[in-house]
């Protein structure tokens, strides 16, 4: 089964995506911040990253450049989880190598047809 | 498969409230006048978060509330707003109002609606005042694209992806299927760029492709599969030609590009990194489970040092079964004392906890007392007992406010006087021994001692004339009742607080001092046991009993000498320590040991201070000193005047803790102390 990490410093939207994830079948890991996620990345191998945009010490964005610039990452689909009202943060993610992204909010169900779609 | 998104609600309440501190704390730090980027930032992502989350978790309320918030605030970010104190003003009680809608949630309850859509209106005003756009302009991706109508025949779609498609991770075979999940679809591949196979770079895109999609399909469903790749990929959608609906009515759809504004320039460098580090990982427990393990480790204190009475009595082993007793009783001990430690350390936390609310109570105090006030903490690391951390909080509110209040004085007064007009109230804290010493200091007037005096004689506190010393005075202001304020503000002046201070500080088993100087401000000095499960205990003996007296609440220990003892108004004892006099207590009489009583010339007499009076007590024998798992009384028995709990003892034996602040109160407050101590506080060996 696919793994995916799963990026966000909030709590609760990070609980809602893992359980959802996992209650899908996927193999989850989570880390709470662009640094924590960029760290766990290295040591292990993934199908798909799942990251919030807005976070401290590094956010999504970056996250997502440091990522593209991994070998191991090249080719990885990388989803941003991003609000409405953040266009620009979907084409910044996009300038950083991002797949693509959900919209805040999404809600479980949503979610995984999201995650289906890129991992077929 | 479903999930209910109500298990994640208490997490995001909680979430929430944290983020709405650490916005209310960044606000007052912009309010201080700093201009931080990283300061905005964390307030914007801590509104974003919850917005988010809001959002997510189905409360609508409070998502759309803390988008307008979240707007302005990007205003502010993006330097379109300048941050002023009313805009400040605003933010702060948007904090108060997002806090009070998590709560009411979290209850239950409802909110205050309207308070939070006159809130509402404040924030629009303050939005359209400021900037051009409305703050539902963001709205953008619900609105429909203007070719959303769907067409009956279906669609002509170039799909010319770039070379380095392949690198954002997206796949032209995933966009292939899902179109095909909507209608039939022909597929007509374009290799005509395709390489030769030597030349070809497989981390590369080549090929192309025409696709006639056909069936009811809405130009929208359409843009949602390529969204994800506009701009990395040549893409021409066009309606096929239908009877009833001409091809050129339609213009050649262009790729949305709406929102697709240049990456803004977002400096987002990491805002209050430090704080985020400091709180580290961590895990919810609830406090009952770590209460059962830290009284299970008391339990094991007392059997390890039951144990090493035993290994110090054993005779009759061998020379090396000695010394491997010896070293495993040793090795017991020093794990026990580590575990002891370790677990204490797990109930402390730093005292940012009760300080964080000062920054906005001083804040709003003296805005309304028209006062200029800089609020300074230091120590906010230092570590304390949770229960202690909270029983302190009101205390310290107390004095804050009445440094503002009485202490402070009104901008032109300190003008005219030469200060700074800008007072500064100061909050500290630090260990010292096992003690942890707060100290609330402020730059204002001080306590004023005349009117102290006066006001003390019209109430019949003090005698009409004569000197009085400066202690006495100080010790005015903690008199219940006792209040200099001319009028009665609903700040503070009800003369209800000082003498509850203390007495809730002393419930702690600590104490408080002042010093004043006239012109020049107060300071109260606070000092609290870091925790209330262990004393340091001096253990004395009283006929065939052991008690223990507190090691703080000791001033020395002495021999009796008999000249020095005198008879006052021929029933109480008092002795003559140096050039004053204090009460003795004979705990024998006091407790009714049985046994002769004492002859005082052969006893010791601790003196023990409390409530800033002194007292000796009588005891026949100074044993060890010890750390002592302090037991409640008063849960596994009842309370017991002059008795604050008990603990077990190494050889099994239950021991009194002493009150000396009790003990002091009997022994000055009545002359007869004996017979106030109702009943006999003795344990049976």
């Amino acid at each position: 089964m696919a793994t995916i990490l799963a990026v966000d410093d909030s709590a609760s939207m990070r609980q809602m995506v893992v359980m959802t994830l996992k209650g899908a079948g996927y193999d989850v890991v989570e880390a709470v911040d662009g640094a924590a996620a960029l760290q766990i990345a290295k040591s292990k191998s993934f199908n798909l990253v799942l990251t919030d945009v807005n976070m401290p010490k590094m956010d999504g964005i970056t996250l997502t450049r440091e990522l593209r610039a991994l070998p191991a990452y090249k080719f990885t689909p990388i989803l941003t989880l991003t609000t409405e009202s953040a266009a620009e943060k979907k084409q910044e993610g996009k300038a950083a190598g991002a797949t693509g992204w959900i919209v805040k909010p999404f809600n479980p169900e949503q979610l995984i047809s999201t995650v289906k779609r890129v991992l077929g | 498969m479903t999930v209910d998104v109500s298990q994640f609600h208490q997490v995001f309440f909680e979430e929430s409230l944290e983020h709405l501190a650490n916005m209310e704390s960044a606000l007052l730090q912009l309010e201080g006048g700093g201009n931080d980027p990283e300061v905005v930032n964390v307030i914007f992502r801590g509104a974003h978060s919850i917005k988010g989350g809001g959002a997510t978790f189905g409360f609508q309320a409070v998502a759309e509330f803390t988008h307008l918030v979240e707007t302005l605030l990007e205003r502010i970010r993006s330097g379109k707003t300048a941050i002023s104190p009313e805009i400040i003003a605003v933010l702060l009680e948007s904090v108060d109002a997002l806090r009070d809608m998590i709560g009411a949630l979290q209850t239950g309850a409802d909110g205050d609606a309207t308070r939070n859509a006159a809130l509402q209106r404040q924030l629009a005003e303050v939005l359209a005042g400021a900037g051009e756009t409305s703050p539902h302009a963001s709205n953008e991706a619900r609105a429909a694209p203007p070719t959303a109508c769907p067409v009956d025949a279906g669609w002509r779609i170039q799909f010319r992806p770039h070379r380095h498609f392949f690198r954002t991770g997206n796949d032209p075979y995933r966009i292939l299927r899902e179109l095909s999940a909507l209608g039939r679809l022909e597929v007509r591949a374009d290799i005509s760029t395709l390489p030769p196979l030597l030349e070809m770079d497989p981390e590369e895109c080549y090929l192309a492709w025409e696709l006639v999609l056909q069936g009811h399909i809405a130009r929208a469903e359409i843009d949602e599969i390529f969204a994800w790749v506009e701009g990395d990929c040549d893409l021409s959608i066009d309606p096929l030609a239908t009877p009833n609906q001409p091809a050129s009515a339609m213009t050649t759809a262009e790729v949305r590009h709406s929102d697709d504004k240049p990456a803004s320039q977002v400096a987002e460098r990491r805002a209050g990194q430090e704080r985020r580090q400091a709180e580290g990982e961590s895990i919810r427990v609830s406090i009952e489970k770590i209460d059962t393990i830290i009284n299970m480790v008391g339990e094991l204190v007392i059997t390890q040092s039951m144990l090493s009475q035993v290994g110090a009595a054993v005779h009759g082993l061998n020379d090396a079964a000695m010394e491997c007793l010896r070293d495993g009783l040793a090795q017991l001990e020093r794990n026990t004392r580590e575990l002891q430690e370790g677990v204490m350390r797990i109930r402390m936390l730093p005292i940012s906890f009760a300080f964080s609310r000062f920054p906005r109570l001083v804040h709003d105090l003296s805005s309304k007392l028209g006062k200029k006030v800089e609020l300074k903490l230091s120590g906010e690391q230092t570590e304390l007992d949770k229960t202690v951390m909270e029983k302190i909080g009101d205390p310290l509110v107390h004095l804050v406010r009445n440094a503002l209040d009485h202490g402070i004085e009104a901008p032109d007064v300190r003008r005219a006087q030469g200060k700074p007009e800008v007072g500064e109230i100061h909050l500290d804290a630090y260990h010292q021994g096992g003690n942890i010493v707060i100290e609330v200091s402020d730059d204002g007037a001080g306590l004023n001692r005349e009117r102290i005096v006066a006001k003390a004689r019209e109430r019949g506190l003090l005698p009409a004339d004569g000197e009085i010393d400066e202690e006495r005075i100080i010790d005015l202001i903690f008199d219940p009742g006792f209040s200099t304020a001319e009028t009665v503000s609903d700040v503070s002046g009800r003369g209800v607080g000082m003498d509850v201070v203390r007495r809730n500080i002393r419930d702690l088993g600590g104490n408080v001092e002042v010093t004043s100087e006239s012109g020049r401000g107060s300071r109260f000095t606070i000092r609290l046991p870091l925790t209330l499960a262990i004393l340091d205990g001096q253990l004395v003996r009283v006929g065939n009993q052991v008690y223990i007296t507190p090691l703080v609440s000791i001033v020395e220990s002495l021999q009796v000498r008999r000249e020095r003892v005198n008879v006052v108004a021929g029933r109480a004892e008092v002795y003559r320590l140096r050039d004053e006099y204090i009460p003795i207590m004979d705990l024998r009489k006091v407790f009714g040991i049985n046994g002769a009583v004492s002859n005082l010339a052969e006893s010791l007499l601790v003196v023990v201070e409390g409530d800033g009076k002194k007292v000796g007590l009588v005891v026949d024998d100074l044993l060890g000193q010890q750390q002592v798992v302090i037991k409640s009384l008063e849960s596994n028995f009842k309370p017991v005047q002059g008795i604050s709990g008990a603990t077990i003892l190494g050889d099994g034996m239950v021991a009194l803790i002493l009150d000396a602040g009790q003990l002091v109160n009997t022994a000055c407050g009545n002359s007869a102390y004996a017979g106030s101590l109702s009943g006999k506080a003795t344990v049976a060996a």
